[in-house]
């Protein structure tokens, strides 16, 4: 064996995907395209808001979803009956997250020339997929209220990097002890810009207004 | 579970690092870990060797954290205190107007390689 010596790095192991996500970030915006990442734990609620919002802007913007899970297609099948929208199922190979070439990867499967948004619904944990950047136009997440409104102080990185915050399941909301003003103080603590909406999946309040947030930001992009 | 994730990125930058230097054998991944990067050592070390078997460069390579102790500063009474003692809230004076100042790095340190 020949010589032994020392090779200084000191880089982070996250600047390749950063570099990789601001290059999409770049790419979607010349496209035109806006990207929604979507995160939030599993049983939230995700894929059933996906189905209300998509039927509410589907004849307004020309939208593709990702789904991204360790396993199966359910959510993917699901969308596109509930919907008719185009859905395709990512993979993400035993991982608890997307990064920004896994999400590339999903999107070279979509005419984009055609669309205008793209939902990704990453898979559900709210640690992992908040590391990661998937080079997205926005971040959002759902919090649900039998999660518990202390959940901002619980997943603090969740929280700081998601523009919006829905508070899903508000219907059952007599039925536990969710403070809705404690969870929108522990959520500013974190991060003082993100918009805070509640909504209801099963009921469709507070859709709208999640609808309008979203074609609002879609109009500036 | 994103130890594994992470030992991928770190197999690539290595692989990389390797190439451009025509190293033909890495014995050593010496990291620096923040107290608060979320990552936790001995999961990354075990995802490490599962890995690391696959790969004829990084065979029997040690992967070594280093572990940085999480230090917040507090912009309004100017004092840096434990973050992981305190969390949000400066000890001192009390206010939430405070930043992690280290504690969250995941990054490769070194390399130790034989050519």
């Amino acid at each position: 064996m020949g010589e032994v010596k020392i090779i200084e790095i000191k880089k982070s192991v996250f600047a390749d995907n950063e570099k990789d996500a601001d290059s999409l970030r770049t790419e979607l915006k010349e496209k035109k395209v806006f990207l929604l990442n979507l995160m939030s734990s599993p049983g939230s609620g995700k894929t059933t808001t996906l189905i209300q919002i998509l039927n509410r802007i589907k004849n307004k913007v020309r939208v593709a979803v990702m789904e991204a899970d360790i396993d199966g297609d359910v959510d993917a099948v699901k969308i596109k009956e509930a919907t008719g929208v185009p859905s395709i199922q990512l993979h993400t190979g035993g991982m608890c997250h997307l990064d920004a070439e896994m999400t590339r990867q999903g999107l070279d499967n979509l005419n984009l020339e055609e669309t205008d948004l793209v939902i990704l619904e990453n898979v559900g944990n709210l640690v992992c997929p908040a590391e990661f950047d998937t080079g997205a136009t926005c971040n959002a997440m759902i919090l649900s209220v039998p999660e518990g409104d202390d959940k901002p102080l619980k997943y603090p990185l969740m929280f700081s990097v998601c523009d919006l915050v829905l508070i899903n399941k508000m219907d059952v909301l007599p039925y536990f002890d969710f403070n809705m003003e404690r969870c929108k103080r522990f959520i500013q603590m974190r991060n003082a810009n993100a918009q805070v909406i509640p909504i209801s999946a099963k009921t469709g309040d507070g859709l709208d207004a999640f609808a309008n947030w979203l074609l609002d930001r879609i109009s500036e992009c | 579970m994103h130890e594994l994730g992470i030992v991928f990125y770190i197999i690539r930058d290595v692989k990389k690092v390797a190439e451009e230097n025509h190293v033909e054998r890495v014995s050593k991944v010496v990291m620096d870990i923040g107290e608060v990067s979320t990552v936790v050592p001995h999961l990354l070390t075990d995802c490490w060797r599962w890995a690391t078997d696959k790969e004829e460069l990084l065979k029997g390579c040690e992967l070594k954290c280093n572990i940085i102790p999480a230090v917040t500063w507090c912009d309004n009474c100017k004092q840096e205190y434990e973050t992981v003692k305190h969390g949000k809230t400066c000890p001192h004076c009390h206010s939430e107007n405070t930043w992690l100042l280290r504690g969250n790095e995941v990054e490769i340190k070194e390399l130790v390689v034989s050519s």
